[in-house]
């Protein structure tokens, strides 16, 4: 392992777990934290809660379709949506390069606001932090949130009921938010604009959960995106993971930089997509509640889990081939979110 | 997509599927040359499609894997310079030399900077007067000639804190060394990129030696299949020749245009090769003519011993004798985010491929 941080170590893949394996769990080691779920589930008086937080530097601030605010609101609302629980708190913290516009960053606590909003969550506390120029990247924020967790969701941010013949289930197009970030980051033009797909979740989810779909796990595909999800479900699991290529939705235009940058879809980041493991019974229902929903309309099934290939995760390609998937190993593209 | 869907069609994969192993009866090993083929074959589970009397082997055909040690060495002791700006595609900053890489030293403070082209490097030097701004010329004819684009512009426009530390390739050479050393290859996937700049031409002379197969191969899963196809038909029939299957894009004569501009600027060298050693002729460096913008020549560093790392068999890897399942480094030391050889740096290396895609 390498004796500095290097960017790869915060790109969501296999050197970031290797990190928090050796350097943070080593040294925090408790048993909320080492279950690694999206969020920590803690009891307090026979009450669950999820309590979660997450960090956005991404660069630049403003993209197509969203801001550095909107995304901090929706991804910590999700990571606490997917452990199945309601959120309902936020806290907000800011580190701001000196010199940065007053006017840029009422624009970033107004769309904070109204993400806020619209996801029914409220932001209850906060700080403030000025470096010097050249000291930050114009400005970080770090939020946390609090969700208030039923107890028969408990066992969803831990998949302890995934087995074989379940499916899996994708809300829509994955890879805009990548290639939006690198396109405004690298002034492309493309002929129909990629917007973000950087969207709160819960309300999507809390309509699947109050239906009885029989959920058995979830997650927000963000960095590292898709693949690195799935091949850390299957990992020292005793099920495999087989992912059909041909179902996997991928907008026209995501194809088409990815074929030019030589980028995989299924690595790309994504802020508004969530990746439910559902039981074979239940997946058609699951599928039609969240197509009624605006950020599922384009879902759809994309694979299942099979008692062959324990602790892998195969993609069926396009031609009827099959090969691994993988996690995203190094970094493709350094501050997406 | 236009242009990729019908290149892979699911159909005509599975019926070119059909085809090889109805005519398919001899054992035969079949290298691609090219790493674009490797990441491809890999990607859409190619394997998975052929019967078990055809082996596939990777060849001595992505840039970053050939690269020897000490090209990295002496880069990493460039981008140590004070004032200076190390310019280079994405792969090869993570390529470990003898003790360090450009990744570590880019983390350490140096100035190194991914660029998609030459001429984004060309700019860099453009608003950097103050400092020498070198790029890191590597891969085959499909890059070089945007090297030479390079240098003939900084020499245009008289940009003289350009430079180009060449280990621009060309790739016969490589493909005859393999052949020399008695490795059994049947038949080649040829690479599509490369013999669209530089012709099927380029052929002629390894074929007239070697009585070989070579199918010059485009990218996408049919095309792959169906050069195998003709691979197969090939040898089966007892009939080598080269065969172009990506003829949209491949032909005799090549790219004359781009051809022109690489002779202008370079010259074929002795050259280093990862596994290869030297190879005659296989290199290709600056002409006398552009030596001022020649790193080699005008930026002296003194470079450190190379030093091959310990129990890394990329060079066996690169030659087709081993496989990275051989390797005893590999998926346990070595992986790609902690890459002992080349061969795992980038994602058209074979051990990288394998590490990804492979079962």
């Amino acid at each position: 392992m390498s004796k500095t941080i290097l960017l790869g170590h915060g790109s969501g893949g296999k050197l970031t777990s290797d990190l928090i394996k050796k350097s943070f769990i080593e040294y925090f080691d408790n048993p909320v934290l080492n279950a690694m779920t999206d969020s920590a589930v803690i009891n307090i008086n026979d009450k669950l809660l999820a309590f979660t937080t997450d960090s956005y530097v991404v660069d630049p601030v403003f993209f197509p379709g969203g801001d550095i605010g909107k995304l901090s609101v929706c991804g910590t609302i999700n990571d606490l949506a997917v452990s199945g629980a309601e959120p309902v708190f936020l806290s907000a913290a800011f580190i701001i390069e000196e010199g940065f516009s007053i006017d840029d960053l009422e624009t970033i606590t107004q769309s904070m606001r109204e993400e806020a909003d619209k996801a029914g969550v409220r932001i209850v506390t906060g700080d403030t932090k000025v470096v010097n120029k050249g000291q930050c990247d114009k400005i970080f924020i770090n939020t946390a949130g609090i969700g208030i967790l039923e107890r028969k969701f408990e066992n969803i941010s831990t998949g302890n009921d995934i087995q074989p013949g379940d499916k899996i289930i994708v809300n829509g197009y994955i890879g805009d938010h990548g290639i939006a970030v690198m396109g405004a980051r690298e002034n492309l033009k493309f002929e129909a604009e990629i917007v973000t797909d950087c969207a709160s979740l819960n309300h999507l989810i809390k309509s699947v959960l109050d239906s009885g779909a029989d959920i058995k796990f979830m997650r927000d595909i963000t960095r590292g995106g898709l693949a690195t999800i799935v091949s850390e479900i299957t990992a020292n699991r005793k099920f495999g993971i087989t992912i059909n290529e041909s179902d996997l939705p991928v907008r026209e235009s995501v194809r088409g930089m990815c074929e030019i940058f030589g980028y995989d879809p299924m690595f790309l980041a994504n802020e508004g997509k969530v990746l439910m493991i559902v039981s074979a019974q239940s997946s058609h229902k699951a599928l039609a509640i969240i197509k009624e929903n605006k950020y599922g309309r384009d879902s759809a099934i994309i694979g299942e889990i099979t008692p062959d290939n324990p602790g892998k995760a195969v993609l069926q390609s396009i031609v009827g081939g099959s090969r691994i998937i993988d996690k995203l190993t190094g970094e493709m593209l350094p501050r997406i979110c | 997509m236009k242009y990729i869907d019908e290149f892979r069609d699911k159909e005509l994969v599975q019926e070119l599927s059909r085809k090889i192993k109805q005519i398919s009866g001899k054992k035969i090993t079949i290298m691609e040359v090219c790493g674009g083929h490797t990441m491809a074959i890999h990607k859409f589970g190619i394997p998975s499609l052929l019967p078990g009397n055809i082996e596939l082997l990777s060849g001595p055909g992505c840039p970053v894997c050939v690269t020897d040690i000490r090209f990295i060495d002496r880069s990493v002791a460039y981008s140590r310079l004070d004032n200076t700006i190390i310019t280079t595609y994405g792969d090869l900053i993570r390529v470990p030399g003898s003790s360090s890489s450009l990744d570590k030293e880019k983390a350490g403070g140096a100035d190194v900077r991914v660029v998609y082209s030459t001429l984004e490097a060309l700019d860099i030097a453009k608003q950097n007067k103050n400092k020498k701004v070198i790029f890191l010329g590597i891969g085959f004819e499909t890059t070089t000639p945007s090297s030479a684009i390079a240098i003939l512009e900084a020499s245009k426009k008289n940009i003289n804190n350009f430079f180009l530390y060449s280990s621009h390739k060309v790739m016969p050479p490589a493909m005859a060394a393999l052949l020399d050393e008695g490795i059994k290859i049947d038949g080649y996937i040829g690479p599509g990129h490369v013999t669209t700049v530089a012709g099927a031409k380029m052929y002629d002379d390894l074929t007239k030696k070697y009585n070989l197969s070579i199918v010059i191969s485009g990218f996408e899963p049919v095309d792959i299949m169906q050069s195998i196809y003709f691979l197969v038909r090939q040898l089966e029939n007892d009939k080598p020749k080269v065969e172009i299957q990506y003829k949209r894009a491949v032909d005799y004569e090549g790219n004359l245009i781009a051809q022109h501009m690489i002779n202008e600027v370079f010259e074929p060298r002795d050259d280093w090769w990862r596994g290869l050693g030297v190879l005659q002729k296989s290199g290709l460096g600056l002409r006398k003519k552009y030596e001022s913008f020649d790193a080699e020549k005008k930026i002296n560093v003194r470079v450190e011993k190379p030093k091959e790392p310990k129990g890394c068999i990329c060079g066996e890897i690169l030659k087709g004798l081993k496989r990275p399942t051989d390797c005893s480094l590999f998926k346990r030391v070595c992986t790609p985010s902690n890459p002992v050889g080349t061969c795992m740096v980038s994602n058209e290396g074979t051990c990288q491929a394998y590490y990804n895609f492979k079962f």
